[in-house]
């Protein structure tokens, strides 16, 4: 590399969006943010849960983790879980080529696959803002 | 590196992404399932022994513990959600420049925690399973609650 | 029209800092019709690639108010009403102004072998006729050959913008261009870069490749058609495929 140039990378904030980007790129951040908070829960999720084992059940009745704000975090949870799952399934339709529709000529006004999956997107949306009502009327006490 | 070369780079993403893609589907499956066991039990009634209570509660936990087809299913999501989890950890820390050597001991470490806590998982739900059989089979016992 | 320009001069400014023109706004006038109007009339020391001025040549690739465009291509009144902010194509280090260095693009390109490979080396030196190719074994390729290699989805994936590694949108697109091809018969070695830890599996389908593309490539679809290639390979799926030969037609 020329010492005199100049670094010019966006770094992180590329992740994060540098400008005026698409539906698919926030998609995109919000997918990797759930993900890794699902991971870090995991990790949590596995050790009090092993607990039972020595009869401790945290979880329950005016345990540790039967506190409000705990039960918003588990909400945190589940619509992690719906967008990350739902989106995920998008993505393995789209990343395995079934999604993105045939090489075809570029004639102007372009179309790309952006446009091929998007429906797929907005179907996949859907249904996860559907998982969100009906977990939100569970933990909102609405249904048992 | 000029034209005509080709490197010998390293191999096997293609197996690693193809296996991250299929534990991913396979997850949303187990985990559907879980989620709604937990969630909506009391719509569903899916493996709530004692609707009257919570899903989580001490005795339906103990009832789905004494499972023996929840508990492989649980010990399967767990080794699912382990190595699509960490997988994904993985390509995001790989993403961000690494050197090799560094890349190489990501892996390792990351291998390293999704066995320990896999291993530990299974000896929870396994012992977990064990204690709840038992206790379903001598209702006399006491039952140690939290 | 006021144009906010990153400078960036090697040897006197120690980081890129923004300069403000007035240019008069005309209509149908490019973003690279008032970069020559500041040239000419305002400060010459201003530096920027272009040639064609007509979308052909990709040398004038630079973010025009945040998303990477070509400036030929870009009509001001298209973008803004009274404030264009130009600065060079990020993810590529900066040589000067707004010219980006693009040598690591090129060498990452030249990566995938991006040329008709085959095993007759004999006929690839001295062809002895034309190798046949249907209108629907063009089709496979043809989309992926109209890249002018301008460097605007490289600038505008996340994945390049963090790893120095990762090959990139448009050396992906040139990969398949050329597995796709009926004369190749590189896929396999081409495999061995494309499905590495820096290949085709660090993209995730952001999709701003396609939608800064200026010429219709669509590289995000390349991207995803070529990991179903190295699945299908890897899953013992994938179709084998001769180079297609002289005579007559090479059906798929």
């Amino acid at each position: 590399m020329n010492e005199k140039h100049y670094p010019n990378s966006l770094g992180i904030w590329g992740w994060l969006g540098g400008g005026r980007w698409g539906l698919e790129r926030y998609a995109y951040v919000l997918h990797r943010l759930t993900g890794l908070g699902l991971v870090v829960y995991l990790l949590m999720h596995v050790f009090v849960t092993a607990l039972r084992v020595k009869g401790i059940y945290l979880w329950t009745d005016g345990r540790f983790f039967d506190r409000p704000a705990f039960r918003v975090g588990e909400f945190l949870v589940f619509a992690a879980f719906a967008y990350h799952a739902l989106n995920g399934l998008r993505l393995v339709l789209v990343e395995l080529g079934l999604a993105v529709g045939r090489p075809l000529e570029p004639v102007y006004p372009y179309k790309s696959s952006i446009g091929v999956q998007r429906p797929l997107f907005i179907a996949m949306m859907a249904l996860a803002a559907l998982l969100l009502l009906a977990g939100g009327a569970e933990f909102l006490g609405l249904v048992k | 590196m000029r034209e005509g070369e080709m490197k010998q780079v390293e191999g096997g993403e293609t197996a690693y992404w193809t296996w991250h893609m299929a534990a991913g589907v396979a997850i949303f499956a187990l985990l559907g399932l879980h989620m709604t066991t937990m969630h909506l039990g009391g719509l569903t009634g899916l493996f709530v022994a004692y609707p009257t209570e919570q899903a989580v509660s001490p005795a339906n936990s103990h009832t789905r513990d004494a499972s023996l087809f929840l508990t492989v299913v649980y010990i399967l999501l767990l080794g699912l959600a382990l190595y699509h989890g960490l997988y994904g950890l993985r390509t995001m820390l790989f993403e961000l420049t690494l050197k090799p050597a560094t890349e190489q001991a990501v892996t390792t470490a990351l291998v390293v925690v999704g066995l320990l806590l896999l291993g530990f998982g299974t000896w929870a739900a396994v012992a977990a399973h064990q204690g709840a059989a038992y206790h379903i089979a001598s209702p006399e016992a006491v039952y140690v609650g939290g | 029209m006021t144009f906010h320009i990153l400078r960036y001069t090697p040897g006197k400014d120690t980081k890129p800092c923004i300069t403000a023109y007035q240019v008069p706004l005309k209509l149908g006038m490019t973003v690279l019709d008032g970069l020559y109007y500041i040239k000419e009339n305002l400060d010459p020391s201003l530096a920027w690639r272009s040639s064609c001025r007509m979308g052909v040549c990709g040398s004038c690739g630079m973010l025009v108010n945040g998303l990477p465009r070509l400036a030929c291509n870009t009509q001001i009144k298209e973008v803004a009403d009274t404030r264009v902010a130009l600065g060079p194509l990020p993810n590529f280090d900066i040589i000067r102004d707004l010219v980006p260095d693009l040598t690591s693009m090129f060498d990452k390109h030249l990566e995938v072998s991006p040329f008709i490979q085959r095993e007759d080396e004999v006929d690839i030196n001295n062809p002895e006729g034309e190798y046949y190719q249907s209108p629907e074994d063009l089709e496979h390729y043809l989309q992926f050959s109209f890249c002018i290699k301008c460097g605007c989805c490289m600038a505008a994936c996340p994945t390049s913008a963090t790893d120095a590694r990762y090959l990139g949108p448009m050396p992906l697109t040139q990969a398949l261009r050329y597995n796709n091809d009926s004369r190749d018969g590189g896929a396999e070695k081409r495999a061995l870069r494309i499905g590495s830890r820096h290949g085709v599996f660090r993209c995730h389908y952001a999709g701003e490749c396609s939608r800064v593309c200026p010429k219709g490539v669509d590289p995000a679809k390349a991207i995803q058609l070529l990991k179903r290639q190295l699945v299908a390979g890897y899953l013992g799926l994938a179709r084998r495929r001769k180079p297609c030969g002289k005579q007559g037609l090479n059906r798929r």
